[in-house]
């Protein structure tokens, strides 16, 4: 029904927030929500929060607030650009990876707007803490934690509100009419006399209407847009080759760089004899930085061949040697004793001795790379005046814009950041530490700066380059109540922080514990009186990350793989026993319940296949999956997914649903083969052929299920992925009666007796 | 001096004949709609067309493609492509889109060969195409919404 609109080209996604004076605010603006912004011509409203308001008070249960935000003053946010030529461009402060939000932030304004989805544009913000933050992150400007339609909902809302009410006074004033007989609809504001406008008609005189002091957003059974489905804005560049990646970006003069990293974590440059790597044709130069040596050269392929006629000697002294059975055999060890205390509720030492029926279990998850289908990469460009233009997938700005000050001795001011689309991320992108940020502003560094310098990883670079999803050990004890439900669970963890040492571990840490490291586990929605949670860090050398879910990608496979061994140590159908344990947890028991009706869970299947179900809730969103197998000796095929979500109101159903399937297919790529493993400290795979992503042969018939709902939105892009392992690993038990508990699945172990 | 026709135009390259030609594309005539991803053919992101067949340019030394008509994204045209491109945007296959150029060019060469495909023969045609976002079954439905439309 909305077709062929068209994001603005991707160089206009400076320009806009360049040429709109942003900074300049005609209001004081500590009495308005709404600040108009000067632009010739045109109509630039921002949107103030207040200093001091957090994130969770702006949008009440939405998100959980990773920082603090300081009471500094406020100042605007330029989000929405109602330019003479009728296009509506909103100011997009996040990454765009794939989860849409190109789409779906628009959506907000144009909703409350009433624009006409075909004269929707976008724009990436430029890199601005103040302006742009996250406020789900304090003031860092940043995407994660699937947090951008949540943080965004009310300020996008109040933004298009006024705009609204800013071109209705216009009309008034023009027309001689009460504003009460002005109706926009589709872009175009008219009056019962026959009067009509298109809003680039009235943008300039709109811009020079007082700005309401509050704005009325709309009443949700009054939404046109908001919960109907229609084009992607991005669907039509992205089809046709035109849609420019970071990796497509092209400087006059650049240079590709390929970096040599050790291929030990900890290792360091010993020595360099680079004069074979000079003498490839193509080879500009070779420089060594603190993460490894460069090569510069005049194309990718030279730079790469450059990179293989290196000759370097490396420092081990303080890298990573384990293998991963020896780093296992340590997190085993680490096991034997309690760790850091993350839950204690009850006391379920004691009731594991005095209950009845008690199930053991443990679960080895692996270290993961993220593998975006578009590797790392970034452009640094040195301008006259001694400025630097980066040109990123930019996730994390704030930091980036720091550390690549940092690097190049500059203050932040003179780092200008240009988000562009990024080909995936789930995670890897962002990083507390800015790392290929800093990589390509140390090579800049070590150049003369002449020549605009635009690092690339290879697939083996990001295969072995670590930021790996963080190997764990679990071991759960868990005691039946002869009553129904579960007396008592004892749930201990071994795995790498990633928190720790970062600008994240003040927040992240609770109690001396790493909140993503048992998220998932400690808070889990189970009615279980004795329970009791703890952690041990397990330190090492090798980098690590959140992976699209973080700790859930591994907590929801424990406790619903475990739940699902209890109902059957109960002789309980698992749905039942769920929801028995669900008292306070509405939205987990409406996800559980409509997945399970969709599916025909309990339906009686023919020997070989089975049905299993699972439910999780990460990010506010709540997910369950009921999957359908079919296992022919070891060989296990998911034939059916069944998704139920409830992500609070709906903007954009079809991309619920893209975000469903392809979270379900990035978990389930990941659980059928794919793991990261250590000899001697070396990374055992390199490419798509040592670590194969889930192919279409491998993916299942999938059906998504949105529960209606009138709560804030809440975000999608990573609560797809936990449940989908334990559901298929709970239809694997019913089909076969063997538990398939540590991931990637050991189907070969179907085979045994 | 090597000589390539891509996308019908003659283009002089400076360069080694083993150079694959995805370098070629992108590196040195600056045509970025044919994408890298693993540069060892095992996921298809920079298919192109020679002679109307889909090869893997990472794998595809200049040398070997001089003398052939090479077609990327940026040059694709016809009944074929413009019901596939236009099937893509029909069902919104695109999440981060990075890979959709190779997708579609894979699709274009199957539906060239095979007007009404199996889901055994979209399977077998489309399996050395990796989507990282799982947009799996959005193609399956794009060739097949295709197919239909190109009967």
């Amino acid at each position: 029904m909305y077709s062929k609109t068209q994001s603005a080209p991707i160089g206009a996604s400076a320009p806009i927030g360049e040429s709109a004076p942003i900074g300049t605010a005609e209001t004081a603006p500590s009495r308005r929500d709404i600040l108009k912004l000067s632009a010739a011509g045109a109509l630039v409203l921002g949107v103030v929060l207040r200093g001091g308001k957090s994130f969770a008070e702006e949008a009440p249960g939405g998100g959980k607030a990773l920082l603090a935000v300081p009471g500094d003053t406020p100042r605007p946010n330029a989000f929405v650009h109602i330019a003479a030529d009728d296009t509506v461009t909103v100011i997009v402060k996040h990454l765009d990876k794939g989860q849409g939000v190109t789409t779906g932030l628009p959506t907000i304004v144009a909703e409350e707007l009433d624009a006409d989805w075909s004269q929707m544009r976008f724009a990436f913000a430029p890199a601005d803490a103040q302006l742009y933050n996250n406020l789900a992150f304090g003031p860092v400007q940043g995407t994660g934690g699937s947090t951008s339609v949540a943080n965004s909902w009310n300020q996008l809302r109040k933004a298009g509100a006024a705009a609204r009410a800013m071109l209705i006074a216009a009309a008034v004033d023009a027309w001689k009419v009460p504003a009460t007989e002005v109706t926009i609809e589709k872009g175009v504001l008219r009056h019962k006399s026959g009067k009509s406008a298109r809003f680039g008609e009235l943008a300039e005189a709109a811009a020079r209407q007082p700005v309401p002091m509050d704005v009325h957003t709309k009443d949700p059974k009054d939404f046109r847009l908001i919960g109907t489905s229609f084009h992607r804005i991005d669907h039509i560049e992205k089809t046709d080759g035109t849609a420019r990646y970071a990796l497509d970006i092209r400087r006059p003069g650049m240079l590709t760089a390929v970096m040599q990293r050790p291929e030990r974590f900890g290792a360091t440059v010993k020595s360099v004899d680079d004069a074979a790597a000079r003498a490839v044709k193509g080879v500009v130069d070779v420089v060594t930085v603190p993460q490894g040596v460069a090569v510069l050269a005049e194309n990718t392929w030279a730079a790469r061949q450059g990179r293989d006629a290196l000759k370097i000697a490396w420092d081990d002294s303080k890298a990573e040697m384990r293998s991963s059975a020896e780093m296992l055999a340590d997190y085993r060890s680490a096991a034997q004793s309690q760790g850091a205390l993350a839950l204690k509720s009850g006391d379920a030492e004691q009731a594991l001795k005095s209950s009845g029926k008690v199930v053991k279990a443990e679960f080895v998850f692996p270290y993961l790379a993220h593998a975006p289908m578009e590797p790392l990469n970034c452009t640094v460009e040195k301008a006259a005046d001694g400025s630097y233009d980066f040109y990123a997938g930019s996730q994390f700005q704030t930091i980036e814009q720091a550390v690549a000050a940092a690097t190049l001795g500059v203050t932040p001011d003179k780092v200008r950041i240009h988000t562009v689309w990024a080909g995936g991320s789930f995670g890897r992108r962002a990083t507390p530490n800015g790392d290929y940020f800093a990589e390509a502003a140390a090579i800049m560094a070590k150049t003369d700066g002449k020549r605009p310098v635009h690092l690339v990883y290879t697939r083996e670079d990001d295969i072995k380059g670590g930021r790996y999803r963080p190997m764990f050990f679990h071991a759960i004890e868990a005691a039946l109540d002869p009553k129904g439900g579960v007396a008592a669970w004892k749930h201990r963890l071994v795995g790498q922080s990633f928190m720790k040492g970062t600008a994240f571990e003040p927040v992240m840490f609770k109690g001396g514990v790493d909140s993503t490291a048992v998220e998932g586990v400690a808070d889990m929605p189970y009615a279980v009186p004795n329970l009791l949670v703890d952690w041990h860090d397990a330190p090492s050398p090798v980098s690590t990350l959140w992976w699209r879910s973080v700790g859930h990608s591994h907590t929801a496979q424990a406790v619903e793989v475990m739940i699902d061994d209890l109902a059957h140590a109960a002789g309980q159908d698992p749905v039942a026993f769920r929801i028995a344990m669900l008292k306070d947890h509405p939205r987990h028991v409406g996800v559980l319940k409509l997945a399970a009706e969709k599916a025909g869970f309990g339906e009686t299947l023919p020997a070989g296949r089975g049905r299993g179900i699972a439910v999780h809730e990460s990010f506010n969103t709540f997910v369950a999956m009921v999957a359908d197998v079919t296992v022919k000796g070891t060989a296990v095929k998911v034939d059916r997914l069944v998704i139920a979500v409830d992500c609070g109101i709906a903007i954009n159903p079809d991309i619920i649903r893209a975000q469903m399937s392809g979270g379900a297919g990035y978990g389930l790529g990941a659980a059928l083969r794919n793991k990261i493993t250590f000899d001697k400290g070396v990374v055992e795979q390199a490419n798509f052929d040592s670590y194969e992503p889930l192919r279409m042969s491998d993916m299942p018939v999938v059906e998504v299920h949105i529960v209606p709902s009138q709560e804030p939105p809440t975000g999608v892009g990573e609560p797809g992925v936990p449940p989908v392992a334990p559901a298929v690993s709970n239809a694997v038990f019913a089909a076969t009666g063997k538990r398939l508990r540590s991931l990637p699945f050991d189907f070969d172990s179907l085979g045994n007796a | 001096m090597i000589s390539l026709k891509i996308n019908g135009s003659q283009h002089d390259l400076d360069v080694d004949a083993d150079m694959p030609l995805l370098w070629a594309i992108r590196d040195v005539l600056n045509m970025t709609g044919t994408k890298y991803g693993c540069g060892i053919a095992q996921c298809g992101a920079c298919t192109v067309h020679l002679d109307g067949q889909p090869v893997r340019s990472c794998q595809t030394q200049v040398g070997d493609a001089a003398g052939h008509e090479i077609t990327t994204i940026e040059g694709v045209g016809g009944k074929v492509a413009k019901a596939v491109q236009a099937a893509w945007q029909d069902l919104d296959v695109v999440q981060c889109g990075y890979c959709q150029s190779g997708q579609i060019m894979s699709a274009i060469g199957l539906l060239s060969q095979t007007p009404k495909p199996t889901d055994a023969d979209i399977e077998s045609a489309m399996d050395g195409n990796v989507c990282r976002c799982a947009t799996y079954p959005r193609i399956r439905a794009a060739i097949h919404d295709a197919a239909a439309k190109l009967a």
